[in-house]
């Protein structure tokens, strides 16, 4: 029977045909790649469910222990203390603090900048001066923490003489002056997004630059603007180092930003650094605190992406 | 409010521009707040390190005597955790970036890997920590060391690394793939012979710029539980007996630069605290240069490439 079929086919076949034969092991080949790259994309969705598994699993065990109505309300924070409390707005109240200064240097300063790099500045002094923001972005926070404590707050005692060493105000304000990038840089992208006719439109009507600016383009690119600010929140409650080294690690309920106190992330750093055996209270209690640190940004990081999404629709 | 002689109109035109020279001033007075706040930070760490701005500082393990201290340990450790940091992000970022730009079906599977990366991007780097420590440090059993630090890492520069992939790769023009399958080739072989050649230079760009960001990074290292006060070094990667390489250097106790700056930060003693701004100071110009070297490939490509 094979002798039969043998007789249709021509001897050796020629270089273009067996060139355009159906190979199988080219399709096995493409198909094991894109499985790899596949596999390689998942990392990032295992690395998300990996930080909620942990997060939630110790949480869970922590709040075994503690009432998750004593954690939302008890004003004191003494985990490692023999008469231990566990009340989380004590640190929270430094974090919203420190915030608090940091936005109060970053929402000024970054809007004039973005109003300014966007309507004013001529294309070259923006190539220029993008860059060199984005390398005060880029500055290891360690070094700001060094900066807030041995410059900043020294520089503030001369004027505030009673100001302690240890204070959420110089952390929180070179905080202020660390996100001024990603507030400015975010806004910018958001005002350069409104299209040009509205411009030119209120230039028709006689406005200058300044009413341009101020009446147009800022109200129209109002959602990304709030959206620069929002993330701009969310990187301020999630910074360390600033924190743990400038305002130093007491936990303190405090409203006022001349006092030292510690955040969320400081109390974590706190921990780390001591040696807290696996499985204790302690141990536990910087996984929920760390869980409602995600859970802030979390909200903060949705709004932002949710405003973002719609200035880019709208044009 | 009708304006009756041109000389009222003229004085209302003049106050309007006034506004605009008055808010170009404010704009570059603010700029300069920026921008002076960071050349005080640099000049104020040389001038308080540069009598520690040694070379002995360079080859002198941590000690109890702040002149007598050095980095060594701590340069060494940072090296070792970028190394780890870049085997497993650059392979990981790139082959991510190469699947959605180029392979991803538009279905929902692929929508949520992309809300995923750029949700992670907004976490804070303390929760990587809180997730090493839980993960890699007790499940994994992997302990305090260089791999736990490095994966670490690795993991908070992934969206940095997949962003810039997918950027250098959208900005290739959809001609050149078409010539490719024209002539019959497969995908990978367009990914393989064009796009990852055309987009090398653009996926360097992103690699710096998360490495720079990656060596400053402090918080999730020492949640990990690196320790402050390593004064010998890991084993060495090149051993002199057959099979000549080893990884034992992967398990081992570690520091790095910023933990030993924010060690030396802490103490009261001003003697350390010099220590902190030499060390700062080499921490800040390295990330300045890598910032300044993407910066300039940037650039460099922009001028290059004409499609």
């Amino acid at each position: 029977m094979s002798g039969t079929l043998i007789t249709h086919i021509p001897q050796a076949m020629s270089p273009s045909e067996s060139r355009l034969a159906h190979r199988a092991s080219r399709h096995v080949k493409e198909k094991i790649i894109e499985s790899i790259l596949f596999l390689a994309a998942l990392v990032s969705v295992f690395t998300t469910l990996g930080i909620v598994y942990i997060l939630v699993s110790e949480s869970v065990v922590f709040f075994r222990h503690v009432p998750v109505w004593d954690f939302l309300t008890d004003t004191q924070w003494t985990p490692l203390f023999d008469d231990a409390h566990f009340g989380i707005v004590v640190l929270l109240s430094g974090t919203l603090v420190s915030s608090g200064v940091a936005l109060v240097v970053a929402i000024p300063l970054g809007t004039v900048i973005a109003i300014y790099l966007s309507e004013f500045a001529g294309p070259r002094i923006r190539e220029t001066v993008k860059p060199m923001l984005e390398l005060l972005s880029g500055v290891p926070t360690i070094v700001y923490g060094y900066f807030a404590l041995l410059f900043v707050t020294p520089l503030l005692q001369k004027f505030l003489p009673e100001l302690p060493g240890f204070n959420l105000l110089s952390a929180g304000i070179v905080m202020g002056i660390m996100i001024i990038p990603t507030v400015s840089s975010i806004a910018e992208d958001a005002m350069r997004a409104v299209p040009m006719s509205l411009r030119e439109g209120a230039y028709a009507m006689g406005s200058t630059r300044f009413q341009t600016a101020t009446r147009v383009v800022v109200p129209a690119a109002f959602s990304g603007i709030m959206a620069a600010y929002i993330l701009g929140i969310s990187r301020a409650v999630g910074e360390t180092m600033i924190l743990a080294v400038a305002a130093g690690m007491q936990p303190n309920l405090t409203w006022n930003p001349m006092e030292p106190a510690a955040t969320i992330t400081a109390f974590i750093v706190q921990v780390a650094l001591g040696d807290l055996p696996h499985g204790s209270v302690g141990y536990q209690t910087i996984f929920a605190a760390g869980l409602t640190l995600m859970l802030m940004t979390l909200v903060f990081n949705i709004l932002g992406y949710w405003l973002r999404t719609k200035y880019r629709e709208r044009y | 409010m009708a304006l009756q002689t041109a000389a009222e109109i003229r004085a209302l035109i003049a106050r309007h521009k006034r506004w605009d020279v008055i808010f170009g001033v404010i704009g570059i007075l603010c700029l300069s707040i920026g921008l002076l706040t960071f050349a005080t930070l640099f000049v104020d760490m040389l001038i308080d390190g540069y009598a520690r701005l040694r070379p002995e500082f360079f080859t002198e393990f941590p000690s109890r005597r702040a002149g007598q201290a050095g980095i060594l340990s701590a340069w060494i450790g940072t090296i070792m955790v970028m190394l780890v940091t870049a085997a497993v992000a650059v392979p990981l970022g790139v082959a991510a970036g190469i699947y959605l730009e180029e392979y991803a079906p538009s279905n929902w599977m692929t929508h949520v890997i992309e809300i995923n990366i750029s949700n992670l991007a907004g976490v804070p780097s303390i929760v990587y920590g809180l997730l090493a420590l839980g993960l890699f440090v007790y499940q994994f059993g992997l302990g305090q060391s260089v791999a736990t630090a490095g994966l670490t890492l690795a993991l908070l520069i992934l969206p940095v690394v997949i962003v810039a992939t997918r950027e250098a790769i959208r900005a290739i023009p959809g001609a050149i793939r078409e010539a490719a399958y024209a002539l019959g080739a497969t995908k990978w072989q367009v990914v393989q012979g064009h796009i990852l050649p055309y987009s090398t230079g653009g996926i360097l760009t992103g690699v710096i710029i998360g490495m720079a960001r990656a060596i400053g990074e402090t918080a999730p290292i020492i949640t990990v539980g690196a320790l402050t006060f390593i004064a010998f070094l890991p084993p060495s990667p090149i051993k002199a007996e057959p099979p000549f390489i080893s990884f034992e250097w992967l398990m081992s106790p570690f520091t790095v630069m910023p933990i030993q700056i924010f060690n030396w930060t802490s103490r009261p003693d001003p003697a350390f605290q010099a220590n902190a701004a030499a060390a700062g100071f080499i921490l800040v110009f390295m990330t300045l240069a890598m910032n300044g070297l993407a910066i300039w490939l940037r650039y460099r490509i922009r001028r290059n490439i004409k499609w």
